[in-house]
């Protein structure tokens, strides 16, 4: 660990330039403040420069490092959408300015509705949800809103497979729905007996995710789009696998009614350690007018265009506002700049490399012998290897595995995840990585299998080249230490 | 084009050893009746010279117009190491440090933040953050819920002080789990709490008081977190975290403090942007940490017993817990928040404080000139900190849109929300006088 901010402080040391002059005591009334004198940091500007420099290189990032976490899509982050998101105008405007002070944003914003509908095949699109999260609280709402607008009450009930994102249960609880876990079968996709038991008249909808989280394309989508009709259900594409379909199949073909996108995946945005996401939602035409507001309109006004909001006046349905403005606008100008710098080729191309990526590294690794979770299938971007050999005849868990990799400089696959797949990495390698990478993340991954196959090696302590060694997750959360107090 | 460094050569060798003849096979699991040919409507692909022009084009129908509009986000200045440091690729292009050994530099960063915004608000514990401050109203009202036992009700009572737009956002991410949102009355003369007619009995699980307010007055909140507390509920205090280096903490509100805190973080160092990305806060006393939505992180020790962070109490979230996490939210604002770190670091208490103090001093300017002018006044009697509400002897926006055509946006139309023709004004350390000024003279203008 390094020395903390805080620690660093002395009293009285200031960043000279950053302070304001002093206006002197204000006309606030003297029990309305404080008495206490907050404890933040007493730093020189160098100090600060230095020490969140410093911290930075602590941090394993796409940037610096092959990311291949599954289901994250970390691919690289074109510096040029960030350096235009905070081009002056942008970034000082007040989300409340008047239209006639945001033309330029709302245009931005208005072609960015258009284009996401367009690769996604639905009818109408808001980009206020702030996060993949939120993008699924929507849509759920939605769903639970045209139901109940119908009559239809009674339909609480989400479907969703066992090998879906955390996210999708949590989120049908925090709508109100029950949700109904379903198997998935020995090929990867939906098990549709199971689906068939619990489809009802209290069913609302199914989750899914597709390509899943398995890494395969769910081949009977069309068959469960008819069934989950049929039952009276809608169908919720959980978009995290965007990635892999981009330009060659569409949510809105294969009948899903919404959809969430993840920005900060297949339109690269970047995760900034944790966010800032963004979770646009597309609909089709039944759900239009529950979409959440405000979204982007063009109008004409005296023969000119005039891009303008679209608010509860507009959408008296809408399910409401999800944000204080328009959510991560930020985010979603720079979602605008890569999409018009890939253009409509490059969003094939984009699939096309990053499936070709994955099955590339899925072969080497099966030929190096990994055992894959699904050997019979193509990988979509994404595929499944598990360990449950290696970790009982060698000791090699998902876990060491993952913390021997970072030794050998490349940061983790996604592990024990998804949770019906024993001692799993879930390893995704995006488009934007080159042939060479993959075959040196093929050579360290077999480096460390051989060592423990041959020589006994075991990796219970790795990493051992990281700022800290493992980390005693148990004392962490019975000993909490969560601020210094030094 | 996309970004693929993939040559004819690599490509062809990689197919060899798939066994596949072309790129397309790979996509043969997907049913051929769904595929599309092509994209109908995304335009053809620019080269980062034809996107920047493009760009620069847009902005500059934007402006950079003189603006003192408030109403929940801020413009302050933003040192430029705040956003040189946060968007170095190591911060930048990271992503949630699930490989803590890989990932002490944001660990360290949340820590740190954590310690901040915690004696800021004068709190035990703070997550790693939410969304943004509208966002927080809603989770803190659910962890409300969950976390003051003794209360059955999922009513939340809601001062007049709080933000609007925060009440309709709360109301549609809980309104799926049953939480009911109703106002406390409005004193008209102060636009704060009428404590003469306060509702005995409603049984409320939570009041969420904000302050400074968002009509931009400061409530006698010592009075209101008691009588809150009298009703057995919990106290949500929402305040913008600029104003916590003068005003009292919401952890000291009151006899108690309040139980949680939260709000929008925006004016720590992150630009307007046109709402977004921002980052909500939440901090909380110690005893009710687990429910807390969000990442936490925690300092513990590695093998070698040398200090290191962890994301740590994962057991409340919706990866481990599914149907009974606390949230499902799981990716927050880390960036946001990097940023916030450094913008604390680099002003201090001392800094923060001078920021705090030129704004109210720069907004009294404005509003001593402004009601200098006939046909204003200010609307409610009462203190504020950097925003104020102004009563105008006509409609709003006519007069706004006089200014606008000067450059100037004078104001926050608060019309709606105040039942009469008012406008919100805020004047924060960015303007110099001659700024303020120039409004002044300006909307006596447009108001002559």
């Amino acid at each position: 660990m390094s020395e903390l901010i805080f620690e660093k402080s002395r009293g009285g040391r200031r960043a000279f330039a950053q302070a304001p002059a002093d206006a002197g005591d204000t006309n606030i009334p003297q029990q309305l403040l404080r008495e206490d004198r907050p404890r933040l940091p007493e730093a020189s500007e160098l100090q600060v420069v230095r020490h969140y420099t410093r911290l930075s290189q602590k941090n394993f990032s796409i940037d610096t490092q092959f990311y291949p976490l599954g289901s994250c899509t970390m691919k690289y982050n074109p510096r040029v959408c960030n350096t235009l998101a905070l081009l002056p105008e942008f970034a000082g405007r007040h989300p409340l300015g008047p239209v006639s002070h945001g033309q330029g944003f709302m245009s931005c914003m208005w072609e960015l509705q258009q284009m996401l509908k367009d690769v996604t095949g639905m009818r109408g699109v808001s980009l206020t949800p702030m996060a993949g999260a939120q993008g699924e609280l929507a849509g759920v709402a939605m769903i639970k809103a045209y139901h109940d607008a119908r009559g239809d009450t009674h339909r609480t009930e989400i479907i969703v497979p066992d090998a879906a994102h955390g996210t999708n249960p949590a989120t049908a609880t925090m709508c109100g729905c029950t949700v109904k876990e379903i198997p998935t079968g020995k090929d990867g996709d939906v098990d549709m007996a199971a689906l068939e038991t619990v489809l009802g008249p209290n069913t609302a909808g199914i989750m899914l995710t597709n390509p899943s989280t398995l890494g395969v394309f769910e081949r009977h989508i069309k068959d469960i789009a008819d069934r989950v009709h049929e039952a009276g259900g809608l169908l919720y594409y959980d978009g995290a696998n965007l990635n892999a379909i981009l330009g060659k199949v569409r949510p809105g073909d294969m009948d899903f009614d919404v959809i969430h996108m993840n920005l900060h995946k297949t339109f690269s945005t970047p995760h900034g350690g944790g966010g800032p996401g963004s979770g646009a939602v597309g609909v089709n035409k039944r759900l239009l007018p529950f979409l959440p507001v405000p979204m982007v309109k063009k109008t004409q006004v005296d023969g000119e265009t005039l891009f303008d909001w679209a608010t509860e006046d507009d959408f008296p349905q809408t399910i409401g506002r999800l944000s204080g403005f328009m959510g991560n606008a930020g985010v979603l100008l720079r979602a605008y700049v890569y999409m018009r710098l890939v253009g409509r080729d490059g969003m094939e191309r984009i699939a096309e490399y990053a499936t070709l990526n994955a099955n590339y590294l899925m072969v080497r690794l099966r030929e190096a012998g990994f055992e894959l979770a699904y050997p019979e299938r193509r990988a979509s971007h994404e595929f499944i290897v598990t360990l449950k050999h290696e970790a009982r005849d060698y000791h090699l868990t998902a876990m060491d595995l993952a913390k021997a990799l970072l030794d050998r400089n490349f940061h983790a696959p996604t592990t024990y995840f998804p949770l019906l797949v024993p001692e799993c990495l879930l390893i995704e390698p995006t488009e934007t990585e080159s042939k060479e990478t993959l075959d040196n993340f093929v050579a360290a991954m077999v480096a460390i299998a051989t060592a423990a196959k041959e020589e006994g090696v075991e990796y219970k302590e790795a990493p051992y080249t990281m700022p800290v060694r493992r980390l005693d997750d148990v004392r962490a959360a019975r000993e909490l230490d969560l601020r210094y107090d030094g | 084009m996309p970004f693929i460094p993939h040559t004819e050569k690599d490509t062809r060798e990689m197919l060899d050893a798939i066994g596949a003849d072309s790129i397309e096979d790979l996509f043969d699991e997907i049913p051929a009746e769904l595929r599309i040919d092509h994209l109908q409507h995304i335009p053809d692909a620019l080269s980062e010279m034809e996107i920047v022009r493009l760009m620069r084009e847009r902005a500059s129908l934007d402006g950079t117009p003189l603006s003192f509009i408030g109403a929940g986000a801020y413009e302050h200045h933003i040192p430029a190491v705040v956003w040189d440091i946060a968007t170095r690729g190591e911060y930048y292009s990271a992503y949630t440090p699930y490989q803590a050994e890989a990932s002490q530099g944001t660990l360290q960063t949340i820590y740190e933040y954590q310690t901040m915004i915690t004696a800021l608000t004068g709190l035990d514990v703070s997550n790693a953050s939410l969304y943004d401050g509208a966002s927080g109203l809603a989770e803190a009202a659910l962890m409300a819920v969950r976390a003051n036992r003794k209360v059955k009700s999922r009513r939340i009572l809601l001062a007049p002080g709080v933000n609007p737009v925060y009440e309709k956002v709360a109301h549609a991410i809980t309104g799926g789990q049953g939480l009911g949102f109703e106002w406390l009355p409005r004193d008209a003369a102060t636009g704060n709490i009428a404590f003469d007619a306060l509702p005995e009995g409603r049984e409320p699980v939570a009041v969420a008081i904000q302050q400074p307010t968002f009509h931009g007055t400061l409530e006698d909140v010592d009075r209101l977190t008691d009588w809150a507390h009298a009703q057995g509920a919990f106290v949500i205090g929402i305040a913008n975290p600029m104003s916590l280096a003068l005003l009292k903490a919401p952890g000291h509100w009151g006899e108690e403090g309040v139980e949680i805190a939260c709000g929008e973080g925006q004016p720590l160092g992150i630009p307007l942007s046109s709402g977004g990305p921002y980052f909500g806060y939440m901090t909380c006393k110690q005893k009710h940490v687990r429910q807390m939505p969000g990442r936490i992180v925690g300092r513990t020790v590695d093998l070698d017993g040398k200090p290191g962070f962890t994301l740590t109490l994962q057991a409340r979230e919706q990866h481990i817990r599914r149907t009974k996490a606390t949230s499902n939210i799981c990716t927050n604002q880390g960036l946001m928040v990097t940023a916030a770190t450094i913008y604390m670091s680099l002003l201090g208490h001392d800094g923060i404080a001078r920021v705090a103090r030129l704004s109210h001093a720069n907004t009294t300017r404005l509003v001593d000139g402004l009601c200098a002018l006939d046909g204003v006044e200010r609307l409610y009697d009462a203190p504020y900190f950097h925003e104020v509400a102004l009563r105008l002897d006509r409609p709003v926006a006519p007069v706004l849109e006089a200014l606008d055509a000067q450059g100037i946006l004078a104001g926050y139309d608060l019309s709606e929300y105040a039942g009469t023709d008012a406008l919100l004004v805020c004047a924060t350390e960015t303007k110099t006088v001659a700024d303020i000024d120039a409004c002044i003279a300006a909307f006596g203008e447009a108001m002559r």
